[in-house]
C-alpha cells in the first residue's frame, strides 16, 4: 500500500496529522485535528491530485473501547493519475463543529448534510446544513448508538400493526 | 335551493369572458408565454422522477433558473438495521439498494466483509460473481436506456428493452431463486452452485438480448428527435464530475478513464479481456452511448467467463464462515454446533474496519465497515453511486431548459433504494 500521499501531508503540514496507522487489511489512515482539514483537503486536491470526492461519514464510538471524544468523521479521497485512495479522519466531540470542506469541493454539500442528519454533527461554513434524507421536523439524529432502534415519529398516525417479536420492526403497538 | 356550481349565467360568445379576455382577443401568433417567473414542483413521484424525489424549480418562461432537489423521505435506515442483524442477514437489505442490479450489491458488500475478514474465495465463485454482476450490469442499462427512451416518447425500444431484461431476470430467477430479492451470495462464497444446463440457457438468452438491445440501439442511436433532445444537454465537464464524486458511466461519458474493474481489479476480472468505453462531451447522449457500449462489453465478459468457469468449490470450506454441508448438521455434534453458532451469533469478524469497492452498475459501490469483533456490524457505510450523481442534479439543470430535465434525470440513473438507503 502506497503512502505516498500521508508521508507529503505530514511533511507539509506536521501539526496537522495527530496519528498515522494501517488498518488490518492494509489501508493507511491519517486522524487529522478538525482545525487542520481544509488546508490538508485543499493540499491534497491541488498538489497531489486527489480530485474524485469519494464520500464522508460518522461513526459513533459510543460502545468501542476508545470512545474519547465520540465521534469519528471519516473523509475518502481519490487520485485517478496516482490510482491511489486518501483516508482521513476527524474526531470530534458532540459539540465540536468540523471546517466544512464544500467550497473546496462539491460533493462534499450532501455528504456533510448527511452525517448532520443522522450524527448531529456540525460542519462550520456550510451554506445550507439542513437535513438531507429525514424531514425537517424529525427529532434526534438515528444513527447515533443512543438513539432507540425502535423509536418511531411518524409525520401521520400509524395503523395499528401487530409486533411481530424480531428485526426492527414496528413498536408493539396493538 | 339553488345549485352555487353552476354559473349564474350560460356563457355565450357574445359575451365577453373577463377571466380569458385578454388572450381571447390576441391572435394566436401574438400570444405571449407566461414570462413572469414561477416555482414548480416536480414531483414527488413524477413520473419521470423515479421514485419520491421532488424537485423544486425556479422557471423563468421555460428556463430553469433555480432548482433544489428533495430526496423524499422513505429512508429505510438501511444502516441502522444492518447493524442490529448479524453479517450474512445483512444481505437482504443490500438487495434493495438498487433493484435494477441486487446481485452486485450483494456481492460488493461480502468482498468488503470478506476483506476484512482476510478471506480468498474459491475461483468458481469468482467467477460466478463476475457472471451474475455482468448479467446485472446488463440489466441495469437496459432499464436505463428503455425508459429513457420511453419519457421522451419512444415506445418501441422500451418493450425490446423490456423484453431482454425479462430474459436476464428468468436466467436470475433459474440462478438465485428469486427475480429481484436474490440474497444470493454468502461471506465466503455463494450460496448454491449453477443449476444443470443454466450455461447453455444463459448463451442462448445472450444471442437474443444482444439482438434485443441491438434493435433498441438501431432505433435510438440516430433517432433525429432523440439525437436532438440528449445531445448537448445535461453537460457536465469532467473536473466538475469529479468535485461532485460522480463514477461509473456518468463519470466515464466526461471522458475520465476509470473503471475499478480495470484501475483496482477484483475477482478474475484481470483474467478477462474487455474495453472501458469511454465519453467525450459528458452529455446525455454520450451517457447514452456509453450505457449501450457498456452492454457490449459485458457480453463480451460474460461469454468469456461462461466459457472459462472452472470446476471446483463455491464456498470456503471453514465452518467459522460458512454453513457446513447438511449430512455434517444431520449427523456430527461439531457441524451441529457450528450450524447453531453461525445462525445464532453469526459470523464473528475481527475487530477492525475497510473501505473497499466495486464497479457497480452506475459506478463505484464503495463500503467502510467497521466491526467490533461481534456477530453483528459495529458501522456499515455505503457510498452508494447515486447519491453523488443526484446531489449534482441541480447545478446541471440551472440554465436549461425544463424539458431537459427529463433526459438529464434519466440519464443519470438515479435509483431510490441506494440514495435513499
Amino acid at each position: 500500500m502506497s503512502t505516498f500521499a500521508l508521508d507529503r501531508v505530514t511533511a507539509q503540514f506536521p501539526e496537522a496529522v495527530a496519528e498515522r496507522y494501517f488498518d488490518r487489511t492494509g489501508g493507511a489512515w491519517a486522524v487529522i485535528h478538525a482545525e487542520h482539514l481544509p488546508k490538508v483537503a485543499a493540499f491534497l486536491k491541488s498538489e497531489l491530485d486527489f480530485k474524485l470526492f469519494i464520500s464522508i461519514d460518522g461513526v459513533d464510538r459510543l460502545h468501542l473501547a476508545e470512545n474519547d471524544p465520540r465521534f469519528e468523521v471519516v473523509y475518502f479521497l481519490r487520485s485517478l493519475t496516482r490510482g491511489e485512495h486518501v483516508r482521513l479522519k476527524v474526531r470530534v466531540n458532540e459539540t465540536q463543529e468540523i471546517p466544512s470542506l464544500t467550497s473546496l469541493f462539491k460533493g462534499a454539500n450532501w455528504w456533510e448534510r448527511f452525517v448532520w442528519d443522522f450524527y448531529g454533527i456540525r460542519f462550520s461554513g456550510h451554506p445550507d446544513l439542513r437535513r438531507v434524507l429525514l424531514y425537517e421536523e424529525f427529532q434526534g439524529h438515528p444513527l447515533r448508538k443512543d438513539y432507540a432502534l425502535r423509536d418511531r415519529q411518524p409525520l401521520i398516525p400509524e395503523r395499528p400493526i401487530k409486533d411481530i417479536f424480531r428485526g426492527p420492526g414496528t413498536s408493539g403497538v396493538s | 335551493m339553488a345549485d352555487t356550481h353552476k354559473p349564474a349565467v350560460h356563457p355565450s360568445p357574445d359575451v365577453p369572458n373577463p377571466d380569458t379576455d385578454s388572450y381571447a382577443q390576441e391572435s394566436e401568433l401574438e400570444a405571449h408565454l407566461q414570462a413572469k417567473p414561477m416555482y414548480i414542483n416536480m414531483g414527488p413521484s413524477h413520473p419521470a422522477t423515479h421514485g419520491t424525489v421532488r424537485l423544486k424549480l425556479h422557471l423563468e418562461g421555460e428556463t430553469i433558473s433555480d432548482a433544489d432537489c428533495e430526496i423524499g423521505f422513505l429512508h429505510r435506515g438501511f444502516q441502522k438495521s444492518c447493524e442490529n442483524v448479524t453479517w450474512t442477514q445483512c444481505l437482504p437489505y443490500t438487495d434493495r439498494l438498487n433493484y435494477a442490479s441486487p446481485l452486485m450489491n450483494n456481492f460488493g458488500f461480502l468482498t468488503a466483509v470478506e476483506k476484512l475478514i482476510g478471506l480468498e474465495i474459491p475461483e468458481r465463485a469468482q467467477y460466478v460473481r463476475v457472471i451474475g454482476s455482468e448479467l446485472h450490469r446488463i440489466h441495469d442499462h437496459l432499464t436505463c436506456v428503455a425508459a429513457t427512451s420511453m419519457e421522451l416518447g419512444g415506445f418501441a425500444p422500451f418493450l425490446f428493452g423490456m423484453e431482454a431484461r425479462e430474459l436476464i431476470n428468468d436466467r436470475v430467477a433459474e440462478l438465485t431463486g428469486a427475480r429481484l430479492t436474490t440474497s444470493f451470495g454468502r461471506v465466503g462464497g455463494l450460496n448454491r452452485d449453477l443449476p444443470e444446463g443454466w450455461i447453455g440457457k444463459t448463451l442462448k438468452s445472450l444471442d437474443k438480448i444482444r439482438e434485443l438491445a441491438l434493435e433498441c440501439e438501431s432505433l435510438l442511436s440516430r433517432n433525429r428527435i432523440f439525437v436532438d433532445r440528449m445531445k448537448g444537454t445535461g453537460v457536465i465537464s469532467a473536473d466538475d464530475a469529479l468535485d461532485w464524486g460522480w463514477t461509473g458511466p456518468c463519470l466515464r461519458a466526461c471522458g475520465v478513464d476509470y473503471d475499478l474493474r480495470k484501475a483496482r481489479p477484483y475477482w478474475v476480472y484481470d483474467q478477462l479481456d474487455f474495453d472501458v468505453p469511454i465519453g467525450e462531451h459528458g452529455d446525455n447522449y454520450d451517457r447514452y452511448l456509453m450505457r449501450i457500449e457498456e452492454m457490449k462489453q459485458s457480453d463480451r465478459i460474460l461469454r468469456q467467463a461462461l466459457a472459462k468457469i472452472p470446476d471446483g468449490p463455491i464456498i470456503v470450506n471453514d465452518w467459522r464462515i460458512a454453513l457446513p454441508p447438511k449430512p455434517e448438521v444431520y449427523g456430527t455434534i461439531e457441524g451441529v454446533i457450528s450450524h447453531f453458532k453461525l445462525v445464532m451469533e453469526g459470523i464473528q469478524v475481527p475487530p477492525g474496519e475497510v473501505y473497499d469497492a466495486t464497479e457497480s452498475a452506475n459506478g463505484e459501490l464503495g463500503w467502510y465497515i467497521v466491526s467490533d469483533g461481534g456477530g453483528r456490524p459495529y458501522k456499515v457505510h455505503v457510498r452508494a453511486p447515486g447519491f453523488p450523481i443526484l446531489s449534482a442534479m441541480p447545478a446541471i439543470v440551472k440554465g436549461g431548459l425544463l424539458a431537459d430535465l427529463i433526459p438529464t434525470f434519466d440519464t443519470i440513473n438515479m435509483i431510490g433504494g441506494e440514495v435513499e438507503q
